[in-house]
């Protein structure tokens, strides 16, 4: 298989340095929200703060990939004497938990790391954050060519888990009939 | 389309459990704007003057501002408003941290809370889901303790929740209101809560809050994190540490407590401590406090770390802020950070002002020293042991005491100058440190302040605090200071105020009292409480704003910040137009409730050396700089320019507006 050139950007979290603002959810909710910048709206964020305040537990989580079932299993860690709840660490969109998903449709929220055209220097929760919590890293690696999931396909891939591939098809074709007219 | 606020407001009837979300007239917006200012209209609306502070009519408003849950730094302010139990007038507490965002996600502006309910409840809001729900289980249990528990039964983790203790339970007059590291502490809100039988709000919503203009809003946010950063790398020089950064106090991170623990008064405002900070205490607090520290920590939105988690020792986990870390330990009269800490932690379960009710505990202790209060009154009870003996041990069962309303704490319980006439037999003369019969900082100093005599004496929060701010607290001692200070000052509404500034000298002609002269004080002061106004409209924290020096927030950035956030086509002078409205119908609805010149007095030990004619000329002057007679009552040419010539009919028609 072909190699190709891929960047991958990282963002590293500091959690000990996090404040508990939530600034990040702020600022990601607007710069997500169309047109930009016009609505705010926390539980649209792609990155939310797990917060147990008594528990010395304030951690910043990233919406990572869409997942239709629920794992098998469950783990809960305890680091530094900290007790976390189970899933804390995991970034999926799952049925088992409201977090990533739009709160009206329930469509999954991925973190995109705020693609922008042209780029953006950072990402928004990054240049936002002003507690060092979080740093922005690209490097360039040599992948295996693969097609990577995109956006709509997620968000199609989860309506089709929501209401049945036959439905979504019913629907694609009713609005490109519309389209026509 | 309703921009920064939501445009809907949470009506609840305790009594009868009805639940109403209501629309509110897009109109007030442009007259009011939102938060304090709001709150007010509906009170000077709905609450008649003879309400007391226990009776039905006394609304209790939880408040966002028009900035809170935006991206707008440090907006998270909740505004809690209601008849004071202790001044008898419109308080206005504040508590920062995560509430009241969480209430404009929900899709509400203010909640407001009418009539009592007839047993114990605590209010869910989750979107348009509003239940009042039982809380018969949770009487009793700590402020904090509380919180967590409805998280829990609620599974909710991730609700904001403003909750009362026993202190609020039992209507003790210095209840606070707490909700995670803040607390809406001063005038006894809890106790209005706890009257009302509402153990706790919980809260969490997931709407949208719309931005009128976002690109410039998001602009503005962007040219002021510049200036945080920069503020938080380059603090003011030549003025103590407190005061150099931006936020509020940053009482958790700094550890040299020598000017607080050398300068403010120990007991109940009673004994400076000169030399206190030697070498010894230099050590061993900076290591108490740190030991206690587990993380520092913010509210929504703001990248400061007034607060911080507590954990110390053996102690439940608490969070702070402020300077509750020193007062139980100074009005004690107890040398040490283990007893703060321990001290602070059962006040914060109780839900207990932590400036208010050291001093009342350090009242009792002076009655008792006095033989005002005698042995009879620290014996034991039916469920409570005698009173130990020991400074922390006797501080702390005074404390148990107040909390439950039990024997003397009952009457301790309304705060130092209601408890002062209760007591009678020469009591009277211990309450000195209370101005309209609320607790002040205990602070005693030298020379009259007149800056601070007017700040002292005619605000209606009752709370120097926040009144203060944006003027130093004193003059620099060299001109090349001053000339370092003013060189970089945009805040100022007007660069000529400088020269007052480079005038101003420590002592002699051009200094206080008689410098500031009585018109340029009235300018500075006018100029810090409307800051504050706008604040507390916007719900912004003070301590990004007003409270500060050389703030982020200012009187020529807020005006485009509110545009666009709201919409609202407003410059700099139609926005002071909007707050002195406020103002005055809060200054007309106290009148209402009697206050008038004879109350605004700064306590006669407030200073040393006091000047009785200097200080009647400030006041009048003030007076009429701010439009208002020499009774203190807005005239009615004053209110007519602010569109409230309804005001002037109804303080008219009781007799309280004469001579126009
Ligand atoms: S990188 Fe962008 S999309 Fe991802 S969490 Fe941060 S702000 Fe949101
Ligand atoms: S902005 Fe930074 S400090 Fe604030 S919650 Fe997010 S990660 Fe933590
Ligand atoms: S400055 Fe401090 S008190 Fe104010 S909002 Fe920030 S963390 Fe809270």
């Amino acid at each position: 298989m072909a190699k190709i050139k891929k960047i991958v950007k990282t963002i590293k979290v500091d959690a000990d340095k996090c404040n508990g603002c939530r600034g990040c959810e702020i600022v990601c909710s607007a710069f997500h929200s169309t047109p930009r910048y016009s609505g705010i709206n926390p539980a649209r964020s792609r990155i939310q703060i797990i917060r147990h305040p008594l528990k010395d537990i304030w951690l910043p989580v990233f919406a990572g990939e869409y997942t239709p079932a629920e794992c098998m299993g469950r783990e809960t860690y305890i680091i530094d004497g900290k007790e976390y709840d189970e899933c804390t660490f995991c970034r999926a969109t799952c049925p088992s938990r409201d977090i990533f998903k739009e709160p009206d449709s329930g469509l999954p929220l991925k973190c995109d790391m705020c693609e922008d055209d042209p780029p953006r220097e950072k990402p928004m929760c990054v240049e936002w954050c002003l507690n060092e919590v979080l740093t922005y890293e690209e490097r360039e690696e040599e992948v295996e060519e693969s097609q990577e999931a995109q956006d709509v396909e997620i968000g199609l891939k989860a309506m089709m888990d929501k209401y049945g591939p036959d439905k979504i098809a019913d629907a694609l074709a009713r609005m490109a009939q519309k389209g026509q007219q | 389309m309703r921009y920064g606020e939501v445009g809907y407001n949470l009506e609840i009837d305790l009594a009868t459990g009805n639940i109403e979300r209501v629309e509110t007239d897009p109109k007030i917006l442009e007259t009011h704007l939102g938060g304090l200012g709001t709150s007010v209209k509906l009170h000077w609306d709905r609450v008649p003057a003879n309400v007391g502070p226990f009776d039905d009519e006394n609304m209790l408003i939880f408040s966002s501002g028009v900035l809170n849950a935006t991206p707008a730094f440090s907006a998270n302010r909740t505004v809690v408003t209601f008849m004071s139990p202790e001044s008898g007038l419109l308080a206005y507490p504040m508590m920062g941290g995560f509430w009241s965002a969480e209430l404009k996600y929900a899709g509400y502006d203010k909640v407001i809370l009418n009539n009592k309910s007839p047993k114990w409840v605590y209010i869910w809001i989750n979107n348009d889901k509003v239940e009042l729900r039982d809380a018969s289980h949770l009487v009793g249990k700590g402020a904090l303790e509380t919180q967590d528990a409805i998280r829990r039964e609620l599974n909710q983790p991730n609700a904001q929740v403003a909750a009362i203790g026993p202190a609020g339970e039992h209507r003790c007059f210095t209840a606070s209101i707490e909700q995670g590291r803040s607390s809406a502490s001063r005038l006894g809100g809890g106790a209005v809560m706890g009257d009302k039988k509402v153990k706790a709000v919980a809260v969490r919503g997931s709407k949208d809050i719309n931005l009128f203009d976002g690109e410039a809003f998001m602009k503005e946010m962007k040219e002021m994190m510049a200036y945080i950063n920069f503020r938080n790398t380059n603090p003011i020089p030549d003025v103590m540490t407190i005061l150099s950064g931006i936020g509020s106090p940053q009482e958790m991170v700094h550890t040299d407590e020598s000017w607080h623990t050398e300068n403010f008064m120990w007991g109940n405002a009673r004994t400076r401590r000169r030399g206190f900070w030697d070498e010894k205490v230099a050590v061993e607090w900076p290591r108490g406090q740190l030991e206690g520290i587990k993380r520092l920590i913010s509210c929504m939105n703001c990248p400061q770390h007034c607060g911080a988690l507590i954990s110390y020792r053996d102690t439940p986990r608490y969070m702070a802020k402020c300077f509750g870390k020193l007062t139980y330990a100074m009005a004690a009269y107890v040398d040490n950070m283990d007893f703060a800490w321990r001290a602070l932690q059962r006040a914060t379960e109780y839900g207990f002002d932590s400036f208010s009710t050291p001093q009342i505990l350090a009242f009792a202790v002076e009655l008792y020293e006095a033989g005002i209060l005698t042995d009879k009154d620290f014996a034991a009870g039916p469920n409570y042991p005698a009173c130990p003996s020991d400074n922390e041990g006797r501080f702390l069962w005074l404390m148990d005491r107040v909390a439950h309303r039990e024997g003397i704490g009952d009457v301790l319980a309304d705060g130092v100058y209601q408890a002062a006439r209760r007591i009678g037999n020469g009591a009277e003369a211990f309450d000195h440190n209370t101005i309209k019969k609320h607790e002040q900082l205990p602070l005693k100093l030298g020379t009259l302040d007149p800056l601070y005599y007017l700040m002292y004496a005619t605000n209606e929060k009752i709370s120097i605090t926040q009144i203060e701010g944006n003027w130093p607290q004193g003059a620099f001692p060299t001109m090349e200071q001053r000339e370092k200070f003013v060189e970089d000052w945009p805040q100022l509404p007007d660069p000529s105020w400088k020269q007052w500034l480079l005038e101003w000298e420590p002592r002699g002609e051009k200094g206080i009292p008689f410098f500031p002269t009585a018109d340029i004080c009235s300018v500075i002061v006018d100029w810090m409480e409307m800051l504050h106004n706008i604040d507390d409209a916007c719900c912004v924290c003070a301590g990004m704003s007003s409270f500060c020096l050389k703030p982020p927030y200012h009187i020529h950035n807020y005006p485009k910040i509110i545009r666009a956030a709201t919409g609202l086509d407003v410059d700099e002078a139609g926005l002071k137009k909007i707050v002195n409205r406020s103002r005055n119908l809060h200054r007309a609805l106290n009148n209402r409730r009697g206050m008038s010149r004879k109350d605004e007095k700064p306590p006669a030990d407030h200073w040393k050396r006091r000047w009785p004619e200097l200080e009647e000329n400030l006041l009048s002057t003030y007076y009429k700089f701010k439009g208002w007679n020499d009774d203190g009552i807005p005239t009615r040419e004053r209110l007519h320019e602010l569109d409230l010539d309804y005001v002037a009919d109804d303080l008219e028609q009781r007799g309280i507006l004469k001579n126009g």
